[in-house]
């Protein structure tokens, strides 16, 4: 049978899928990166922590009110996507006038900050969540064992994925949004409020980080630590994808997955640093990024 | 008149002055993580439990003065030194307890020999302590990776697990971990069919999971720590990789860490410990107490200071000082101890505190009846089996 390199093509097969699911928490995380860069020009590092809250929030919720899974992928991006709006309006909104780097330092700090809190709170070790009953157990495919979870999770993030980038792309809130960013001046001009835009926008943003705790939750350790180990590969994502770009975050987001999970089968120790590999050489080839615009 | 008077005097002061020479002094200083992924399974909890013991030890109606003070160390040599030298030469600490983090541990334990303290170490692992790096002032209490390695390699190798495969944190302690393991494996007729080194830390296993799964081993072997393994183990329950008969071993997990994963997903793990809350009526009634301190039951590290104090604070009393540490922990090593938590103790020529070890199988969510209601324990191992033997260079009691 057709091998490569003594990997037989089910193994490699496996890999790629698994790499695709990945490449979804990838996908969903610097989206909302991507958006928020793009609309507000705020590199938002406390998205790792908003993340991290996104879980918590669903572990709370079924902790304290017996709210399961379903009505948590729900609410927990609300009750994240709100707590953002009242960071954006009562500390972010007074930075847009300056440097890039104040957002920076001022979203590290929250991160922190955010982080302190859930460890003092809850403690390090971490919180269990299940696999909601409907998508525990799997399929096996021949070639591997999927679970029904992680099958899920790759259409749940494709599904949101689309649709972010069809509605910010394709149709009239888009439109006036990008326009908002392009020329605030002109567009509140025509009576639109653009304030309340690029607050919404920002809501919009981490609520995708809240939905992708929620989807992490039942896999992955919950813990206060969680977002910021995801946080610097999920940023080294969108410098990939280009600063901004939504599709670029999205494809390069699933892009990477896939090339992680192949070096998990070739060279597992190089799999923790293959995407900071790809990062420089982009950057040294095409600073603005795969899909990036050349800056003006 | 006047002489008498200052002849009363003098006499009062000279046995005020007896009475004061009685009281004898103790600084202890609780240094471990109090904020970083060791913070749950040693942190506060470890101070609560040196408090208890000063308290169970009756120190006070003994003479003793004792007084606790802890730091944070964040899991760094250089924080973890600098705070063991301060303590040592500006606060007069005579006792440094706890100090998870081998490499943190290592360095405390060589100032503490150049300042003849003492260190009764509960939460770090690496056998070096008690080996390579021996002094005569340390003392390791409560486990070390190679005792959870003969516990847990030893007793699924002879349960018929004979196939490993290992799951490797890329860095020094996952290396040493599986190298141990892997040795107790084949010495029980067992062999390893196959490893991967995992970067660390790693949010995703599954890729590596399924590496195992495909390598026909009847145990996989997690030589990992913390949120490592609950992510590993997580991600193995969901691939069905535990349903299909394959058996995962952690080799350092603590009761914080199956309380976040929960029974639902930890069932059916193997792993030791030195000490679990739910033993004995002493065990119960002991953890009962640091439960409504602490909201939460302790791990066998916090249990391990409580009985590493309790050693210490009798050989002081013994001797009637806590002044010369290397003295203190030669007559550790000719006591004999008995406490509630860890029962009959006895100290190693090289600082190696023997005790008991116990192997558990974490139960399944219809035999568990409450959050904290985690393990069977299905067997215990001597000391003498349990830790390596003495190196003969290490003996410090024939030196």
């Amino acid at each position: 049978m057709f091998e490569l390199l003594g990997i037989s093509p089910q193994v490699l097969l496996g890999q790629l899928l698994l790499g695709l699911i990945n490449g979804a928490f990838y996908a969903i995380l610097s989206l909302g990166l991507a958006v928020i860069f793009g609309l507000l020009n705020i590199i938002n590092f406390a998205h790792g922590a908003l993340y991290m809250a996104g879980a918590f929030v669903a572990w709370i919720l079924l902790h304290y009110l017996g709210i399961g899974y379903w009505p948590a992928l729900i609410l927990a991006p609300l009750i994240v996507g709100a707590f953002g709006i009242v960071l954006e309006r009562t500390m972010m909104s007074r930075l847009y006038k300056l440097d890039h780097l104040y957002g920076l330092l001022l979203t590290f700090g929250l991160a922190l900050i955010i982080q302190g809190l859930f460890r003092n709170y809850y403690g390090i070790s971490g919180l269990p969540y299940q696999i909601p009953s409907q998508l525990s157990g799997g399929q096996n495919l021949g070639f591997m064992f999927l679970p029904n979870y992680r099958a899920w999770v790759v259409v749940a993030s494709i599904v949101v994925c689309f649709g972010t980038w069809f509605m910010i792309e394709k149709t009239r809130l888009g439109a006036y949004l990008r326009a908002a960013t392009e020329n605030p001046a002109l567009v509140s001009a025509f009576g639109i409020n653009v304030p309340l835009l690029i607050t919404l926008t920002y809501g919009f943003g981490v609520a995708l980080a809240g939905f992708a705790g929620v989807l992490a939750a039942p896999i992955y350790s919950v813990n206060p630590n969680m977002g910021a180990d995801l946080i610097i590969v999920v940023f080294a994502v969108v410098v990939i994808g280009g600063m901004g770009s939504i599709l670029g975050a999205i494809i390069t987001g699933y892009m990477l997955g896939i090339v992680e999970g192949l070096t998990r089968v070739f060279y597992p120790e190089g799999s923790a640093v293959v995407i900071f590999v790809i990062m420089a050489i982009v950057l040294l080839i095409k600073p603005e990024g795969l899909f990036g615009k050349e800056a003006r | 008149m006047m002489k008498k008077l200052s002849l009363a005097t003098a006499l009062c002061a000279l046995s005020t002055g007896a009475a004061f020479a009685q009281e004898i002094d103790v600084k202890l200083g609780v240094l471990n993580d109090r904020s970083g992924v060791y913070a749950d399974l040693s942190g506060e909890g470890s101070v609560v439990a040196a408090r208890m013991a000063v308290e169970d030890f009756k120190a006070a109606d003994k003479g003793l003065n004792v007084e606790i003070i802890s730091a944070d160390h964040q899991n760094k040599p250089d924080i973890g030194s600098n705070i063991a030298r301060q303590w040592y030469e500006v606060d007069g600490v005579n006792a440094i307890l706890d100090v998870p983090t081998s490499s943190v541990a290592l360095a405390v334990a060589d100032i503490t020999a150049e300042k003849n303290g003492v260190l009764i170490d509960s939460g770090a692992g690496s056998t070096q302590l008690t080996r390579e790096q021996c002094r005569p002032t340390t003392v390791h209490w409560t486990y070390d990776t190679a005792a959870l390695a003969t516990g847990t390699g030893a007793a699924m190798t002879n349960a018929g697990g004979k196939k490993w495969f290992f799951l490797t944190a890329d860095y020094a302690f996952g290396h040493s971990l599986e190298e141990n393991t892997a040795r107790v494996v084949e010495d029980n007729g067992g062999e390893v069919v196959g490893q991967v080194n995992v970067p660390f830390p790693a949010q995703d296993f599954s890729s590596f999971l399924l590496q195992a799964q495909g390598s026909g081993a009847d145990v996989i072997g997690l030589a990992n720590a913390g949120g490592d393994t609950v992510n590993a183990i997580k991600q193995a329950s969901e691939f069905g990789i535990t349903q299909a008969g394959q058996k995962l071993a952690a080799l350092l997990f603590f009761v914080t860490d199956v309380h976040a994963l929960g029974a639902q997903t930890a069932q059916g793990l193997s792993l030791t410990e030195a000490f679990y809350w739910d033993q004995n009526d002493n065990t119960r009634a002991w953890s009962k107490r640091f439960m409504d301190i602490q909201d939460a039951q302790p791990t066998m590290v916090q249990a391990g200071v409580y009985s590493g104090t309790m050693a210490y604070l009798a050989a002081v009393e013994a001797l009637g000082s806590a002044e010369d540490g290397k003295a203190i922990v030669a007559k550790m090593k000719e006591m004999e101890f008995n406490d509630p938590l860890f029962g009959k103790v006895t100290v190693r020529g090289d600082g190696r505190a023997l005790h008991d070890m116990y192997l558990f199988e974490v139960k399944s969510p219809d035999e568990s009846t409450g959050e904290w209601d985690l393990y069977n324990q299905i067997s215990s191992i001597t000391g003498e089996e349990a830790f390596l033997p003495m190196l003969p260079e290490c003996d410090f009691t024939k030196q």
